[in-house]
């Protein structure tokens, strides 16, 4: 049963990677992003990270992939490149080059298959069902990583003050000076 | 039960999707795209990580990776949507400013 999911939230979340880089439609590109984010965020429920799996569907299909269909409302940029330029062979390197990668990182995962014990930690399947994901993550993160914790506040501090100098401050002074 | 390895080449194989996607493709916006994706890819290896040795620290890190690709996000359509207001174009070929 849980072979059988995983088989199908990962052909999927590939599929859906697939799909959104040869889709020559921006939109369609972004919706399949959805579909690719989405199916990691079942990936976590079976490795037992509720709380992670939440937290990606509300970040991801709920903020960022909103944001990038905004975007490309705006911009009206939902058309890709003309196809005729798919098949060169500059994209044919690029294509094999991440072939390459995908190979290379594939042995070093093979390789620490066959080469490490796995170390037994102290966080198992059944104490995440008794204290629950929220509860373990949240442990971790007050206690252990609190300073990591605040710094992430003042990174989206500065990328608000950031988007919005980028965005339009500008035209609000230039408005304000105009009266 | 899966073993974690299979996991991890899942995670390998839409690392290589998105970095594939990054080089060949020309649309900005897909690129971004893309590189939310290899994030994603990372995520899942953490969090594969994370079940295997039975800690929660690869969890902390996802959420610390989803915070920055937020930001991350926000920053950069803002900056694509102020290209498109000089250069009218989303083709990455076209923002050659700094070339000099």
């Amino acid at each position: 049963m849980e072979a059988i999911l995983f088989f199908i939230f990962g052909g999927l979340a590939v599929v859906g990677g697939l799909a959104m880089v040869f889709n020559k439609n921006a939109v369609h590109s972004a919706l399949f992003l959805l579909l690719s984010m989405t199916m990691i965020a079942g990936l976590y429920v079976l490795l037992s990270a509720q709380f992670i799996a939440v937290a990606q569907i509300m970040v991801y299909a709920g903020a960022i992939v909103v944001l990038i269909l905004f975007v490309v409302m705006l911009l009206g940029a939902e058309l890709g490149e003309i196809i005729p330029q798919w098949l060169t062979v500059r994209n044919g390197v690029m294509v094999l080059l991440a072939l390459i990668f995908l190979t290379v990182s594939g042995t070093a995962v093979y390789d620490w298959l066959y080469s490490t014990q796995p170390v037994a930690g102290t966080v198992t399947d059944e104490l995440i069902a008794q204290q629950g994901s929220a509860e373990l993550v949240g442990q971790s993160l007050f206690t252990q990583y609190l300073l990591p914790f605040e710094l992430a506040s003042i990174l989206l501090l500065v990328g608000i003050v950031g988007v919005v100098m980028l965005g339009g401050w500008r035209f609000v002074q230039h408005r304000e000076r105009g009266k | 039960m899966i073993p974690t390895a299979w996991y991890l080449l899942l995670a390998a194989i839409l690392f290589s999707i998105g970095a594939g996607g990054v080089m060949l493709r020309r649309n900005t916006l897909v690129i971004l795209m893309c590189v939310e994706l290899m994030m994603n890819a990372v995520n899942l290896t953490f969090v594969a990580f994370s079940h295997e040795l039975g800690s929660m620290t690869g969890q902390v890190f996802v959420f610390m990776i989803m915070t920055v690709a937020a930001v991350e996000a926000a920053v950069g359509l803002a900056i694509l949507v102020e290209l498109y207001r000089q250069t009218q174009s989303v083709n990455i070929d076209d923002f050659d400013s700094l070339k000099g």
